[in-house]
């Protein structure tokens, strides 16, 4: 065959994979790494707390249970998303989320901002058996929550590890995490969390 | 975006584009010199190729979505930090607060920016507005005749409302039911509008440290009696003897504070369940039932609209 120059790295299979990686990579070093180094995907939300430890100990149980898989937390600049949810999204609402729980399914609610938006009462109620409140509801119920309680061993070592990365913890929460969470049930965990999201750019109307 | 990584975005894209053109020029070309439809001079286990070139008019769709995207660069934000000759962008996503959110969209809209979601919004204020206005300008009482809104109304309700009170708004165990004359902060129109903007919290407090079980069954016996029930008279008697620690929110006679949101004992509707078990129970452990404050989600207007549904409900 010749003059075929496609030749070349049809026969050597190193060289494909090296040209393809560089071919698929340019979308992504476009796309993707300068986002890692901006403004907006690093810096905080005015307002935006850390996760409290019985918070963080409920996010776990939240990614646990596979709660993303149908809920989402992204809002997105729609007004049908927003006239329901709240105000949409902002990257600087993520920053301390590792890993984020944007989630891509709806089967049920989008969580973003639920925080503050029913009573501790309520989610309990709601986790127990969600038919109790919303009769024509298909979620799941959560009663073991309720039993099972906490001892918060790795707690503290979680908050170390968030801390590694940037999440502005003290000394003193790191501390305390344990006797926070000791004793509390996975219940009031998880609903300490979800009353925590979003609410970090909600208060500052109030 | 620092200029570093603005160039670095559009040095990456455009190189890139210049390479696809770059590369389709060659494939369009005839590098091979061989006549299509002729050998090709490769050959394998006696499968020979044939120089069959993709045809033209699937090379010119390759070209037309290069076209488009030097055109897409040139009118959206893509390349770095420029802007697009539209000005258009999603949505504000570099704001750090409401008030920033709020400031730029003020400010794309003087420089005569779009910004896809505000514009979006404001099309639907400018739309929606003038009917919540309007209604906002009529009394409660009023807007609960009125069958349009009322209907507005019970949208919204379902929407944001339902998942405690229930969708026929009659509530349940410790969701208080709104379509029955008894309210815990008051059925007046502006008693059920603060309900909604502030949100109520509710403070029953325990009274396991201060009372011993059996004062508590007694307790609870009370004020089953309170609503005409059948009990032991005795127990009942006994009971009343503690009553007056919970006569400072709910009254000597039982009738309940609406500036506490001391529920009514006497009517026989209970909120938290009206077994003696579950009287018991409140009694033990207290209750603290919340009404999340709607005044940040909602807004006054739309609130307005609710209340008159609510209002309507147990006023016909």
């Amino acid at each position: 065959m010749k003059n075929v120059k496609h030749d070349f790295v049809e026969k050597r299979v190193g060289w494909l994979a090296v040209l393809a990686t560089i071919t698929i990579s340019i979308g992504g070093l476009v796309e993707i790494t300068p986002l890692i180094f901006q403004k907006q995907t690093n810096e905080p939300v005015v307002g935006l707390e850390p996760y409290t430890a019985l918070e963080l100990e409920g996010r776990d149980i939240y990614i646990r249970e596979g709660c993303n898989n149908c809920h989402s937390q992204m809002i997105r600049p729609f007004r049908a998303e927003t006239e329901r949810y709240g105000h949409y999204s902002l990257a600087g609402e993520h920053v301390w989320e590792r890993p984020f729980l944007w989630g891509s399914k709806r089967t049920g609610p989008d969580l973003a901002r639920v925080g503050g938006r029913y009573s501790d009462e309520w989610h309990y109620v709601h986790l127990m058996d969600p038919r109790d409140v919303v009769p024509e509801s298909n979620m799941p119920a959560f009663p073991w929550l309720a039993e099972n309680t906490l001892d918060g061993k790795w707690t503290a070592k979680k908050m170390e590890v968030f801390r590694d990365y940037g999440v502005p913890y003290t000394d003193e929460d790191i501390a305390s995490a344990q006797a926070a969470v000791q004793g509390k049930t996975e219940m009031d965990a998880l609903i300490a969390y979800l009353q925590s999201l979003g609410t970090g750019l909600q208060q500052q109307a109030n | 975006m620092s200029s570093f990584w603005s160039a670095w975005i559009i040095v990456l894209t455009l190189a890139f584009l210049v390479f696809i053109i770059w590369l389709l020029r060659w494939n369009m070309s005839n590098y091979t010199h061989i006549k299509e439809g002729e050998l090709m001079d490769h050959e394998f286990d006696g499968i020979v190729e044939i120089n069959n070139p993709l045809p033209r008019w699937w090379m010119i769709l390759f070209w037309i979505t290069i076209v488009w995207g030097f055109i897409y660069l040139a009118l959206y934000p893509g390349l770095g930090n420029f802007k697009g000759l539209l000005g258009w962008s999603s949505s504000n996503q570099e704001v750090l607060s409401l008030e920033e959110s709020r400031a730029a969209t003020e400010a794309h809209r003087e420089a005569g920016l779009v910004v896809q979601y505000d514009r979006e919004v404001q099309a639907a204020d400018d739309r929606f507005g003038p009917i919540f206005e309007a209604y906002a300008q009529r009394p409660i009482p009023e807007l609960a005749k009125d069958e349009e809104a009322t209907e507005i109304g019970q949208r919204l309700f379902l929407q944001n409302c339902a998942q405690c009170h229930g969708s026929n708004a009659m509530g349940g165990k410790g969701f208080p039911n709104l379509t029955d004359d008894d309210w815990l902060y008051g059925g007046s129109p502006e008693a059920i509008k603060t309900s909604l903007i502030q949100g109520r919290r509710g403070a029953m407090p325990a009274f396991d440290a201060q009372f011993s079980d059996q004062q508590i069954s007694e307790l609870a016996t009370y004020v089953l009696s309170l609503s005409g029930r059948k009990v032991d008279p005795e127990m009942a008697a006994a009971g009343k003897q503690n009553y007056a620690v919970c006569a400072a929110c709910h009254g000597q006679d039982g009738k309940g504070n609406q500036q506490l949101g001391a529920p009514n004992l006497t009517d026989n509707i209970w909120l938290y369940g009206g077994s003696q078990e579950a009287i018991e129970e409140t009694l033990h452990n207290g209750r603290n039932g919340v009404m999340p404050a709607w005044i940040d989600i909602l807004g006054e207007d739309k609130i307005h609209v609710i209340s008159a549904y609510v209002y309507g409900l147990s006023n016909e």
